[in-house]
């Protein structure tokens, strides 16, 4: 269903030193630096999985996720999924994705939350039956039948997100990005976000790809993880499997452990 | 199509709520008004003798009253912050993720913006404008045709508007602050659209680089066809002139957006 082969991504930086001489400096010459954001990612992922993609600050998960969902453009490499290659065919191949940037907002900031999806319904299409049982469903399981009057910019930051999170999924995508969507959240927001991916992936049998800093998401919610670092793949596989090779170590140990193994 | 529609619509019904703004606007457009007129009475008591002015009192009046009424429609300063905040930000991620064309979503935004400010604010400027006293006073157009020929082309004068003013946005993807691009676009573009002196005033030379662009098609040409200056014979034509800059224009603006967004980089983690 998702097939990534050799995706490589550069990113030029300008670099300069602080100090007012190294600032005039920078006005004639520019020194850029090359960061190798993806070296070569390949990987593949079935209908109805759960993923997990962890890695260190750094180390191009959100790259990845942006590719994935076909608004960064490779310097490299192949991508296929569900038969689209994202960044070619954009417009077409986005209607059956959802995606939560868990540091961005996607809600119209002044108007109601209602107001936002009704946006959403129009710009995607939705038929009306259609929106009223994914809406029905998206504000049953993720709690937010009381936020919906509210203006976005009056919601907590958990509340929001939930909010934010039933935006992606109103038209039904069959595979959803989760871009750090627990960053921030507290212990119950963090446990509905979670029960309420299970759910969906089990229902509705939606593909889940999702990354984060919060090891317990992972174990609550992933079998199987990709774990990257300095743009490389370094590990993937099923969870247990990992916790196998390193005992009873506490999931944030396993991946210091694997940061030092690999040298990072 | 719909999505656009619906963009446009939140937009717009967004915009008719700041009553207050456009009270305040309509109160600074009179006194820009006022003070224009008297300052080109002044200028045409004195120049009568030098030479006949290529415009008469009234024609200029209604230029001015029109473009103060319809500033929304002609002003390339008019912005929208959002659509820069989304560049600078990042936050453009999610509007990369919807399944509509992004030139065509932000033009349509923009375009509703405008739409509802002009909306609140041209017809009681008009109205007012004309029971002032003269010479203040603005005429009616010569003929039914002036007027029909009048919307006609302001309409499409603000279509080729909105399409000058998506540069100063996409510009925004290699600048990354919008600051130069609207110093530029405002001060340049209004000149040449005759926002500062209208063009029939401007000597020879100037008027053939004026011409020559596309910014005067955006207001001083419909105010012109108003007042008759330009009669309905040159009017027809200019429709399809300006109809040939709105084409390029989008077409062009399309093109660069599309390069923009292969090169883009969205900012932030």
């Amino acid at each position: 269903m998702i097939q990534l082969e050799g995706i490589r991504k550069t990113f030029k930086v300008a670099k300069r030193s602080a100090g007012l001489r190294q600032a005039l400096k920078a006005l004639f010459v520019r020194e850029y630096s090359q960061v190798n954001a993806l070296e070569g990612i390949s990987f593949s992922i079935r209908e109805g999985e759960i993923v997990g993609y962890i890695g260190p600050n750094g180390a191009g998960k959100s790259t990845t996720i942006k590719i994935m969902s076909g608004i960064l453009l490779p310097d490299g490499g192949t991508c296929s999924i569900l038969g689209y290659t994202p960044w070619e065919e954009r417009v077409a191949y986005v209607r059956n994705i959802g995606v939560v940037f868990g540091q961005r907002t996607q809600l119209w900031w002044d108007v109601p939350v209602l107001d936002s999806f009704e946006l959403l319904k129009d710009i995607y299409l939705i038929p009306p039956g259609e929106y009223r049982s994914n809406l029905a469903l998206l504000t049953e399981t993720l709690g937010i039948g009381d936020l919906l009057q509210t203006p976005v910019r009056q919601l907590s930051l958990g509340q929001r997100m939930r909010c934010e999170i039933a935006a992606s999924l109103l038209h039904g995508p069959r595979i959803l990005f989760l871009d750090e969507p627990t960053i921030g959240l507290d212990a119950v927001s963090k446990l509905a976000v979670r029960q309420f991916v299970k759910t969906i992936n089990r229902e509705k049998g939606v593909t889940v790809i999702l990354t984060t800093h919060d090891m317990s998401d992972i174990e609550a919610l992933a079998d199987r993880i990709l774990l990257i670092g300095k743009g490389r793949l370094l590990y993937d596989g099923k969870l247990e499997e990992l916790r196998g090779r390193f005992e009873s170590l506490p999931m944030d140990d396993i991946i210091v452990r694997l940061y030092r193994e690999f040298r990072l | 199509m719909r999505a656009y529609w619906s963009a446009g619509k939140l937009r717009f019904v967004g915009g008719l709520q700041y009553r207050s703004a456009a009270f305040a606007g309509m109160a600074t457009q009179f006194f820009w008004g006022f003070m224009y007129i008297m300052i080109f009475v002044a200028f045409y008591s004195h120049s009568s003798r030098a030479g006949t002015p290529s415009m008469t009192l009234g024609e200029l009046i209604s230029y001015i009253w029109l473009q103060q009424a319809f500033l929304a429609f002609i002003a390339l300063w008019f912005r929208d912050n959002e659509i820069f905040q989304l560049i600078t930000s990042g936050n453009i991620a999610y509007e990369l993720c919807r399944p509509c064309g992004l030139y065509e979503y932000w033009y349509v935004k923009l375009l509703a913006t405008r739409l509802s400010s002009a909306l609140l604010r041209c017809f009681p400027i008009v109205l007012v404008a004309a029971f002032l006293p003269e010479p203040y006073r603005i005429g009616p157009p010569p003929s039914a045709a002036s007027l029909f020929l009048f919307m006609a082309s302001l309409f499409i004068g603000l279509l080729v508007l909105v399409a000058i003013s998506m540069f100063i946005y996409i510009s925004v993807f290699w600048t990354m602050s919008p600051v130069g691009s609207l110093l530029i676009f405002g001060v340049l573009g209004e000149f040449m659209a005759g926002l500062v002196i209208p063009i029939p005033f401007m000597p020879g030379w100037l008027q053939n680089i004026v011409y020559a662009l596309p910014f005067r098609w955006t207001a001083d040409f419909p105010f012109r066809v108003y007042s008759g200056h330009i009669p309905a014979g040159e009017a027809l034509r200019g429709l399809g002139i300006q109809a040939a800059w709105l084409f390029a224009l989008v077409l062009i603006g399309k093109r660069i957006m599309t390069k923009a967004l292969r090169n883009v980089v969205i900012q932030g983690g």
